[in-house]
């Protein structure tokens, strides 16, 4: 049985990404480089107002005396950030008001990727914000949002139109000098998403964007701000696939989540980048930061993340639990395969009362991959009655990969229970047995197995994500697996 | 902050060049033959600051930023040690050996009784006596070190203890070590140890520390064990210690095929203190236990760092660590567990759990697992919280006192890890010492003459 397993892993390990395609869409860039000027010129280009031109060129300063974090469990090959265009934009930026203006090209991507645009706008309620390269292209459902006083819309958008906000919340929760990636954002974000939910409302479709790094040799610099004001409810959905490339290439986003008194938001995450191909050549480098901050009393962020893409992940999406009796969750699944490298967790700051948090953190490894789970759960002087239980299990498929743990726990506050538990193994014969006992063959008891172990996140995912996210992870682990 | 390193590290240096002369005529050939090289990795590493990963909880720096009197000519005791101390552990006979300030007690009386081929002896003497010994073993596993202050013991120590149990032989009483510091100037003692355990031999070895004049100290110790095939080995820490040491014990294990190495830390009474335990599992199905409990008040500071190397397959390892934090004190707990390639059936567990009992107390913990391999069963679990409230209703309920309730529960917490103590007499000893701790009643071993 052994050498079964042998062969089916290696059918595993062997299989190519599905979704390596480049779609040809003439991109207007700034050619390579970063300087003040460049950082200029992107805010001219945007035609940003004063006040974020020279956010952005503190930031840049910032950077530029900061130096590449080398903490994490990852071997990092040297970027050269001068070898970057950190601008680029589809070429025909029309404001198109139906789907038929629409590049068809465009339209083939989307249908690739399994999104179908039209068939969402009629069937799934999903609003979707379609990044493409950093420029908002098309915006569906704004009309019904914007009934209720919602705002979704692109970044420069909402800088334009909502300077107040975007003023008021960025970086009130990621600060420039965050760390390195965070100032390099800080510097240069092309685009992103805007989300606004007013008071008492409760956001009626799940709001979902897909980003996807398309011209050659771009850096992507998302931004994503959602504010979800007193007693409101918003469930934010964000996709990534990423067209094949032989040359790895840069992502560097910041994702700032606030919410207000009783506000929940619950953020779902599906990244599917160019993980490179069998050699460890090519794929995404994915460096994120991802931070909520439940300000108000009994408000509530949920993450959950799906990872199964980019070569290189670093990646930790946290939340500051300053409210009384605030509540955040992380659940997420971390794949790798071949030569990816994930270094990835969470992070629980618990400042308020009776601040409840829970972390369920699922890792496979398979290949010569590395996965690491990083998590700090802090708990504050002031901190009564704080509560966390954690949770992260590897599952390691092959003898050539590796599984790591690192969690930090710092309680302050003699009321506080923490809890944390881990564990690492690989599938059990006793489980394969079993499952041929019942007839299934050992291919499908593997997939079996495996999405039974992830199951636990899948569950919280939207639906939407859920069908998609198990696609997947078949993708990425089982090959020909049933 | 450069030239701070600099001058401190620098300091000590030149300590070293003062005393090279004194230093090297006390130990034999092999042991002097290894400072240079520690001396290179000691300037290089220097000494370790809260900016390590491995430090993050500690640092070492202020301890060792202080002029402190180094005993690099040994002070002859006076007292006849073997006269005021009288250890109380009852049915418990050991063979009683004691050090002073680093050096090891010159009227140690140890012939008597112990098993033939057995060394019990200076650490300088035996580097003089046993070259082939030495050539094979000293500073072999402690030479790799990551942490500057190792290699600042190897190019300091002069003294410390030598044990040495030949092939077959079974060491029936534990081997108690009464490590002392006395001294009228403020002191920085560098003890060293060397325990080889061949092939299918046993032993016990108790060490007990033990101030005497309330100066400050700074205790840097390094101990290496090695033990050969089927050897099987224990050593109990008990660590009771006034407020103003500071104490940096690194204990390197290295195990050989079917060896068995039991580990158990106590600390009831401390100032800072910083205990490495560095374990190599080399070879298969070699099992290594490590156990450790802390009982911490007022400004204390204890941090416990493990690393457990399981190099090859089929090895063992089990951790469990437990903390009663009181008033402003801060623990620290950090279990490092790598498993490498090719170590398949590893079995690793992990566990650290811990009490808080006020609000100043702070608790840090960092459970670490690398995995590089998929055969595995691994796991590590932390807890902190508090005395379950339940359970002490339940008590009171039975007309038991707020405060007997609370003692019973925090000694039922530690109780785990005392279970762990392979020898029954020790462990009714022990388990009779914290429960006094946790009464408020110890200050020092009771019964130990010297202490009262």
């Amino acid at each position: 049985m052994a050498s079964e397993q042998d062969k089916l892993l290696n059918d595993i390990t062997e299989k190519e990404y599905e979704f390596g395609f480049t779609s040809e869409i003439e991109a207007e860039d700034i050619g390579k480089g970063l300087n003040e000027d460049i950082v200029r010129i992107i805010s001219a280009k945007k035609n940003e107002p004063e006040w974020l031109l020279e956010y952005r060129l503190d930031a840049y300063r910032k950077w530029v005396n900061m130096k590449t974090p080398e903490w994490a469990h990852l071997k990092l090959p040297k970027i050269d950030y001068q070898d970057i265009i950190y601008y680029s934009a589809p070429k025909r930026k029309a404001q198109y008001e139906s789907l038929d203006e629409v590049d068809p090209e465009l339209l083939e991507t989307f249908e690739k990727l399994g999104i179908p645009l039209q068939e969402q706008k009629q069937l799934a309620g999903v609003a979707v914000d379609a990044v493409l390269d950093s420029v908002s292209v098309k915006t569906t459902y704004k009309e019904t949002l914007a009934e209720m006083g919602v705002i979704f819309c692109s970044f420069s958008e909402a800088v334009q139109e909502h300077p107040d906000l975007v003023k008021k919340y960025l970086g009130s929760v990621v600060p420039t000098n965050d760390n390195y990636f965070a100032a390099l954002n800080s510097a240069v974000f092309s685009d992103g998403s805007f989300v606004y939910i007013p008071k008492g409302v409760r956001c009626p479709m799940e709001l979902s964007t897909y980003f996807r790094i398309n011209a050659m040799n771009t850096g992507q610099f998302e931004r994503t701000l959602v504010i979800a004001d007193d007693d409101s409810y918003v469930s934010y959905l964000e996709g990534c696939t990423a067209p094949m490339r032989d040359e790895n290439q840069l992502h560097a986003a910041i994702v700032e989540l606030i919410a207000m008194d009783n506000a929940e938001i619950k953020y779902s995450t599906v990244q599917n980048w160019y993980p490179g191909n069998k050699k460890g050549e090519g794929g995404i480098y994915n460096f994120v930061t991802k931070r909520g901050f439940c300000k108000g009393e009994g408000s509530k962020i949920s993450w959950t993340q799906v990872e199964t893409g980019s070569a290189i992940t670093w990646k930790y999406p946290s939340t500051i639990l300053k409210g009384d009796n605030s509540i955040s969750e992380f659940y997420s699944v971390a794949v790798t395969n071949n030569y990816q490298q994930a270094d990835t967790g969470t992070k629980m700051i618990h400042l308020g009362k009776n601040t409840k948090s829970t972390i369920i953190s699922k890792g496979i490894s398979a290949g010569k991959s590395h996965n690491s789970y990083r998590g700090l759960v802090r708990v504050g002087k002031r901190a009564e009655n704080a509560r966390n239980f954690s949770q992260c299990d590897s599952l390691l498929l092959g003898d050539t990969c590796g599984a790591h743990t690192f969690p930090y726990i710092d309680v302050k506050n003699n009321s506080a229970v923490v809890e944390h538990e881990a564990t690492t193994s690989k599938i059990s014969e006793d489980q394969i047995f079993y499952c041929n006992q019942r007839g299934l063959d050992t291919e499908a008891a593997i997939g079996l197995i495996v999405n039974g172990y992830a199951k636990e996140v899948l569950n919280k995912l939207p639906m939407e994500f859920a069908v998609e996210a198990q696609k997947l992870l078949a993708i990425t682990l089982e090959g020909s697996v049933g | 902050m450069d030239t701070i390193t600099q001058t401190l590290e620098q300091a000590y240096l030149s300590r070293y060049n003062d005393n090279a002369e004194l230093i090297n005529a006390s130990c034999g050939a092999t042991m002097n033959s290894h400072r240079e090289a520690a001396r290179e990795k000691f300037e290089a590493l220097g000494i370790p600051t809260k900016a390590l990963e491995d430090f993050l909880y500690t640092d070492m720096q202020p301890f060792f930023n202080h002029d402190y009197h180094i005993d690099f000519k040994r002070t002859p005791e006076k007292t006849d040690l073997y006269q005021v101390f009288k250890c109380d552990v009852p049915n418990l006979n050991s063979h009683l050996v004691f050090t002073v300030n680093g050096w090891f007690y010159e009227k140690n009386l140890l012939k008597q009784g112990l098993p033939e081929g057995v060394i019990i002896e200076s650490l300088a003497e035996a580097s003089k006596n046993h070259p082939e010994l030495f050539e094979k073993y000293y500073n072999q596993q402690a030479k790799e070190s990551e942490d500057g202050t190792v290699h600042l013991n190897t190019l300091l120590a002069q003294d410390g203890l030598f044990i040495y149990v030949p092939k077959n032989v079974v060491v029936e009483q534990p081997i108690q070590i009464i490590n002392i510091l006395n001294s009228q100037d403020e002191l920085m003692s560098n003890q060293r140890g060397l325990f080889i355990i061949e092939e299918n031999a046993q032993a016990k070895v108790l060490v007990c520390d033990h101030t005497e004049t309330h100066n400050h100290y700074v205790s840097n110790h390094v101990r290496e064990i090695f033990a050969a095939e089927s050897a099987v080995f224990d050593y109990y820490l008990i660590e009771n210690q006034h407020n103003r040491v500071k104490q940096i014990i690194s204990t390197f294990i290295d195990q050989e095929a079917k060896s068995n190495v039991l580990g158990n830390i106590i600390t009831l009474h401390n100032g800072v203190t910083r205990n490495n335990s560095y374990v190599k599992l080399s070879g298969e199905h070699a099992e290594a236990h490590l156990y450790g409990m802390a009982l911490t008040d007022k400004d204390q500071h204890i941090d416990n760092f493990s690393f457990i190397d399981h190099a090859v397959k089929n090895c063992t390892s089990t951790e469990l660590f437990k903390y009663v934090l009181d008033d402003n004190s801060v623990g620290a707990f950090r279990g490092r567990i790598l498993v490498r390639e090719g170590a398949t059936k590893t079995m690793a567990y992990q566990t650290n759990r811990n009490i808080l009992m006020t609000n100043d107390a702070k608790m840090y913990t960092k459970p670490q697992l690398e995995i590089y391999n998929d055969d595995v069963k691994c796991s590590h679990g932390a807890t902190t919280g508090q005395i379950d409230e339940d359970a002490l209703f339940y008590l009171r309920a039975r007309g038991i006192s707020e405060s007997e309730a609370r003692i019973l529960l925090m000694f039922a917490f530690c109780d785990d890890v005392l279970e762990n103590i392979r020898l029954e007499s020790l462990r009714e000893r022990i388990k009779e010492l914290v429960e006094k701790r946790f009464r408020g009643e110890l200050s020092k071993c009771a019964g130990c003459a010297i202490c009262n």
